[in-house]
């Protein structure tokens, strides 16, 4: 976790506008407002999560990203996180496209479902996955979309989304992914982490 | 209801021009306060009452020997610590616990001013109660709060006085009066009004009270505050100290019970003509169509912070309509937090004993008092 905060704290510039999508209990929130910017929102969908949120002096709104993120004026966030959550939503695809209206730059990270550990599960034990990063059985999981860095990699250059950045991270490794080494980062790392824009 | 309470009040000789067209002055703002102001003058609250309430906050409320309205909330050791910030509370003109209102006898007939008392709006309270802040000396409020009719307050004073306060915290209200709620006004002021006893609002000139009326205005009222599934759980169909049906029209049900004694204990504290021009106040709201149907531009000159809070059961003013001014806030970047919390006891939640309510608004003036302070320094 610590590891992925400072990676997406590396990407922010000090002192902008910064929106965290499905918060949680506002840990990144809290971690960035210590390190980068004072000026920083948050949009969960539990309400005990909100109402930890809350009572830490966070600015929390209880709402759901696939409905609620219309409300916000285009560009209105210097940066919108939206931290291993891509795979929980309905429709993934809508989610981003708001994520890129609100925001000028948009910071995705998504847990790996290409990271060998995962593959093996499914290729020698024969059943879905559970790992540390996705610890969830199939028949309770709220991910509803999984994906591969290579999916999402692939995904942005079909929908023409800029790729600024592009990490990958195991454990507490991290490295640059590129065009020609996206294969082997896709079966070697357990998350991904995107800087991108519209 | 104009007894001689003992209760501390200023006169506003400053005229006020209302939102009917006339003019008011040396009228009286009878309020209360609890803890002490700091040196800096940075820790006051100004709490605003809902259509019932009055200044009686925290405390022993003197005319009803019972707790104040908002016990739970305010006082020592509370989610809003009197140890910590000095509360402020008025009661709103219209009111009838020693503020300007239809019960304030004029002093040159020696009567109550009855219905001849003007037509008055929440933005008319709010401009009142900010001669008191300016008697007061404080500069900036750090918090508004208010629940119901108390949170419109809120939002008004916010529009009208962008940068008097640093925080502010609307409470299961709305923006804009539905017309489901104008709907269960009417029912109560109709109510008031069908009562022989009323005399057209003139019945102190009678010594008479429109006390029948009054008490099914309340009654009907008191419903809406609460929800389906509390009263099924509380009352369901239990009876009245009885083992049976008496076939006729006494209280069989313990909620027959329970509504006529709500219904008879208000009429002892509360004027029927204050009953009549507050709900007439609440039905007039419309922040956005004062700002000409842009409700963001009601609150685009301000920097104020804002947590809007809401209850699940509660169906008089939903969660949807508590959501548009977050909306509202949202669309011009405002800093707004909002939640809504789970709770069965309808609209009347947040004046109960709902915990996570409780903690959740205590954290968060607590914890946001101090980053204001801490950013100060």
């Amino acid at each position: 976790m610590k590891e992925e905060f400072n990676i997406i704290s590396n990407l922010i510039e000090e002192n902008t506008r910064v929106l965290d999508v499905g918060c949680g209990n506002g840990d990144l929130m809290k971690f960035l407002q210590e390190n980068k910017t004072k000026d920083i929102r948050g949009l969960e969908i539990s309400k005990e999560k909100v109402q930890n949120c809350l009572s830490k002096g966070l600015t929390v709104i209880e709402g759901n990203a696939e409905s609620d993120l219309k409300q916000f004026p285009k560009s209105s966030f210097d940066y919108v996180i939206l931290s291993q959550t891509l795979q929980a939503f309905l429709n993934p695809e809508l989610v981003i496209n708001e994520l890129l209206k609100v925001g000028k730059k948009v910071i995705v990270t998504i847990p790996n479902f290409g990271y060998w550990r995962v593959r093996l599960q499914l290729l020698f034990k024969g059943t879905m996955p559970v790992t540390e990063n996705l610890p969830h059985e199939w028949y309770n999981t709220p991910n509803l979309h999984m994906c591969t860095i290579k999916d999402f990699y692939n995904f942005c250059s079909s929908k023409n989304i800029k790729i600024f950045k592009s990490i990958a991270l195991k454990k507490s490794r991290i490295s640059e992914i590129n065009k020609s080494n996206l294969n082997y980062k896709n079966l070697d790392s357990h998350l991904g982490i995107f800087l991108i824009e519209s | 209801m104009n007894k001689n309470i003992n209760t501390k009040k200023i006169i506003i000789s400053n005229s006020l021009k209302l939102d009917c067209g006339k003019e008011i002055n040396n009228f009286p703002i009878a309020f209360e306060t609890y803890g002490e102001l700091n040196s800096e003058k940075s820790n006051a609250i100004l709490v605003f009452h809902a259509l019932t309430g009055d200044q009686y906050v925290s405390g022993k409320n003197p005319i009803t020997n019972k707790d104040g309205w908002w016990s739970y909330v305010v006082g020592e050791n509370k989610p809003i610590d009197t140890n910590k910030f000095f509360v402020i509370c008025a009661n709103v003109i219209g009111g009838c616990m020693g503020s300007y209102g239809p019960s304030t006898i004029n002093e040159s007939t020696g009567k109550q001013i009855g219905t001849d008392f003007p037509i008055i709006t929440i933005n008319d309270m709010v401009n009142a109660q900010y001669e008191l802040i300016k008697y007061l000396k404080i500069e900036k409020l750090f918090a508004v709060v208010g629940g119901s009719m108390g949170g419109m307050q809120v939002l008004q004073f916010v529009a009208n006085f962008p940068d008097k306060a640093k925080l502010a915290i609307p409470i299961a209200c709305t923006s804009s009066h539905s017309a489901q709620n104008i709907a269960f006004n009417e029912l109560g002021r109709q109510a008031i009004m069908a009562d022989s006893k009323w005399e057209n609002g003139f019945y102190s000139n009678y010594k008479l009270n429109p006390d029948k009326g009054l008490a099914v205005a309340r009654m009907a009222a008191h419903i809406t505050y609460l929800s389906e599934k509390g009263l099924q759980e509380k009352f369901g169909r239990k009876l009245q100290d009885r083992d049976s049906l008496r076939y006729g029209f006494e209280a069989d049900f313990q909620i027959e019970s329970y509504l006529r004694y709500q219904g008879s204990v208000f009429v002892d504290r509360f004027d029927a003509n204050s009953y009549l021009y507050i709900t007439r106040a609440m039905d007039y709201f419309d922040l956005s169509k004062q700002y000409k149907g842009n409700l963001s531009d009601a609150f685009k000159e301000t920097k104020t912070k804002f947590f809007v809070i809401s209850f699940t059961s509660d169906w008089l003013y939903p969660t949807s309509e508590n959501r548009e001014i977050v909306i509202a806030l949202n669309s011009i970047g405002a800093d707004v937090g909002f939640v809504e919390i789970e709770s069965d006891k309808g609209h009347d939640s947040f004046l109960l004993d709902v915990p996570s309510f409780l903690k959740t608004l205590g954290d968060y003036i607590n914890s946001t008092y101090k980053v204001i302070n801490e950013r100060r320094i």
